[in-house]
């Protein structure tokens, strides 16, 4: 086994753990903060037998890699907040299809155009479903750029091993920087049949890949089926890191980038003697409850720190249900907490006491 | 010589089976069928064979038979 | 008495040699053999199930059933793949030559159409299907066109003719307030990627028999790796026209193909 360090920017390191996965199709629109990550797909994959499309909009994208999933190839795609909005129409379909496939969404601040600095506020968008229906994606959250390739290499097996798609949710801070990457010479991706793809019905029954179910309870049917998987993803794929837990009276709560800084505030705060834990969560769905409900059996309070105005911390309020007091710190429309800013909100809360016990 | 044979259960009654007819042998039944509309019948005569009735159907009702 | 018996029995082997000769006869019209035998849902007159079974005629005319990866659009016909016995696809609305787009590409030996209605076509998916006819994929395309809405009860479509009533245009289809019926495929056609455009219509056994042609040349191109193929099919909707199937058939002849054109837009 040789490990190949490189220096890449993160949306590159997404695009080249894609490549490492497999992927052979890829369909984008430009878009900033994730232009890095189209370009080198259009030379990454040319390179190759596989096929690169730029779409004529994010619709006619999510859509081209609806139907290159539905021919059994590792698909993928990437956006930007407005333009993962536009893609919800074809995520839904995707879902209700169970049909295999990876989109990144290196967020920006919103709502409407916004503009390209880094954000969260698609958290909510990510993690609830999206579209219409009842469905879930898989949400990876990396917080490096060795990450983005690591957990993009994953997120096609993930795709693939349970036919759901797979969401990478980065933001322009993770896209736009460079890091040094590792990338080792003996990563395999993980093959899986899919007697379900349509080929041609050359020896076999012609398949039909839909989500139009109008027999009577067919759909409820669909639906508790998907539920059901989602339930397996829910008690297998849970991700999350904690640090300083045990003796914490106070866990800091973030992820993604955000998470690097809090992990930072987190260590002067322990310098200073201040009992200051840290979980992260790298997939926010499946997110990880029981890490949060274990550790407000001894932390007396939580700080989640977000680029938004409070959404993952409704998650984190729901896992610990009551046994812990939940604060919250976060900046908007591109702004980026900073150590200072988090450790001020730590040393605050723990001066003003008010734990929920 | 030819024959026409027409499902009885297929046919919607649209008879443009009837006015495609270049001999007019098509002709439109009495009763109600089980899609409740009134289908049609090939009353024989002098048919060629010609198709055209089947290749206007859209439930693929008919079929037209030619003596080889 | 014995004598009497004899004969009888030699009178009815002859009588049975008879009839054999007069049952020599063929299906000269067969259903192809990749459209299944099942009724369809389609109204009477609708001219859905003409296509059906002229896209079928096509695709065994060429040994292709095997090959074939259909996508289906959203409309009347998004069930088509009850009726037709290959792999289909469905596609979100009027994204259908988007999916047709990634199906292709990473399928190139697979022979993939997409069969979409005007509202799919010509109102929802208009970026869809001028950027895969500039791309010059190569897919086919059945386009039918009735002018109206029909699975969401006759409302205008971008290309119901002026004057035309549908149910959100209960006086007629104005000019000046709801624009000019598109003519899609005479702006696709100028387009250098797209290799075959032809209109066709099925309101009578003549033109279906056209129609047949068309549909079996827009196959035999893609075949052939030519690029993007287009048939634009002038089709009957009796209920919401509010004609008979008949009178809808007639409409076609007299009204709809003066404004629409049949005939070969496009060869090369």
């Amino acid at each position: 086994m040789s490990k190949n360090k490189v220096l890449m920017c993160g949306n590159e390191a997404c695009g080249e753990g894609a490549m490492a996965a497999g992927c052979t199709f890829y369909a984008g629109y430009p878009i900033t903060p994730q232009n890095e990550l189209i370009s080198y797909m259009a030379k990454r994959i040319n390179e190759t037998d596989g096929a690169f499309v730029q779409a004529e909009s994010e619709l006619a994208a999510i859509s081209m890699v609806l139907g290159a999933a539905a021919a059994g190839v590792r698909a993928m795609t990437s956006s930007s907040s407005p333009g993962i909005s536009l893609k919800q129409e074809g995520i839904s379909y995707l879902s209700a299809c169970e049909l295999p496939c990876v989109i990144v969404n290196m967020q920006r601040g919103g709502p409407g155009l916004g503009n390209i600095a880094p954000s969260q506020s698609d958290y909510f968008q990510a993690v609830k479903g999206g579209g219409h229906g009842d469905y879930k994606l898989i949400v990876l959250a990396p917080m490096s750029v060795q990450e983005l390739f690591d957990l993009t290499f994953l997120a096609f097996d993930l795709a693939d091993k349970y036919r759901n798609p797979v969401f990478i949710l980065g933001d322009g801070l993770l896209g736009q920087m460079m890091e040094p990457l590792v990338i080792s010479s003996d990563m395999r991706p993980t093959h899986y049949d899919k007697p379900w793809a349509l080929t041609g019905c050359k020896g076999r029954k012609p398949g039909i890949i839909r989500s139009l179910l109008l027999g009577d309870g067919v759909l409820e049917a669909h639906n508790r089926h998907m539920q059901d998987k989602f339930s397996l993803i829910k008690k297998t794929e849970t991700r999350v890191q904690h640090f300083n837990t045990r003796d914490a009276d106070i866990i800091l709560v973030a992820y993604g980038s955000v998470a690097r800084i809090a992990k930072a505030a987190m260590e002067s705060a322990r310098a200073k003697g201040l009992k200051v834990g840290f979980i992260r969560p790298i997939t926010l769905w499946p997110f990880p409850d029981k890490a949060i409900e274990d550790a407000s059996a001894h932390a007396g309070k939580f700080l989640v720190v977000e680029m938004s105005a409070g959404q993952m911390v409704e998650d984190v309020r729901l896992a610990v249900n009551g046994k812990a007091k939940v604060e919250f710190y976060g900046r908007m429309g591109g702004g980026v907490p900073c150590e200072e800013e988090i450790l001020a909100c730590v040393e605050a809360s723990l001066k003003s006491g008010g734990a929920a016990r | 010589m030819a024959k026409v044979k027409i499902s009885k259960a297929k046919c919607k009654g649209c008879y443009l089976c009837v006015v495609n007819c270049p001999n007019s042998l098509i002709k439109i039944e009495k009763d109600l069928n089980i899609k409740g509309v009134k289908g049609v019948y090939f009353s024989g005569g002098k048919c060629t064979g010609c198709g055209m009735c089947a290749v206007i159907c859209p439930d693929g009702a008919i079929e037209v038979y030619r003596q080889i | 008495m014995k004598k009497t018996k004899k004969i009888k029995k030699t009178k009815k082997v002859k009588k049975t040699k008879k009839v054999k000769k007069e049952v020599a006869f063929k299906n000269v019209t067969p259903n192809p053999a990749s459209l299944r035998t099942v009724d369809n849902h389609y109204c009477a007159g609708c001219g859905h199930g003409i296509v059906h079974r002229l896209v079928c005629e096509a695709i065994d005319e060429y040994g292709i059933r095997e090959r074939v990866i259909a996508v289906a659009p959203v409309g009347c016909a998004v069930i088509a793949y009850e009726y037709w016995d290959f792999d289909v696809t469905e596609a979100p609305h009027g994204r259908t030559p988007a999916v047709a787009t990634g199906i292709k590409r990473v399928r190139p030996n697979n022979i993939v159409f997409t069969y979409q209605g005007d509202g799919d076509l010509a109102a929802i998916g208009t970026a869809e299907i001028i950027h895969a006819a500039n791309r010059g994929e190569n897919i086919t395309v059945i386009f039918i066109n009735n002018g109206v809405y029909g699975m969401t009860g006759g409302q205008m479509a971008p290309t119901t003719l002026a004057g035309q009533k549908t149910s959100t245009t209960i006086f007629g289809r104005s000019l000046r307030r709801e624009g000019y019926p598109l003519k899609i495929l005479e702006m696709l056609a100028i387009l250098p990627g797209v290799k075959y455009a032809e209109r066709v219509a099925v309101n009578s056994a003549h033109e279906v028999l056209r129609a047949k042609r068309a549909i079996s040349k827009a196959f035999k191109m893609q075949i052939d790796g030519k690029g993007f193929s287009i048939v634009e099919v002038l089709s009957m909707c009796p209920t919401y026209w509010g004609m008979t199937p008949i009178q809808a058939a007639d409409r076609i002849k007299n009204e709809v193909a003066t404004f629409y054109p049949l005939g070969v837009i496009k060869s090369c």
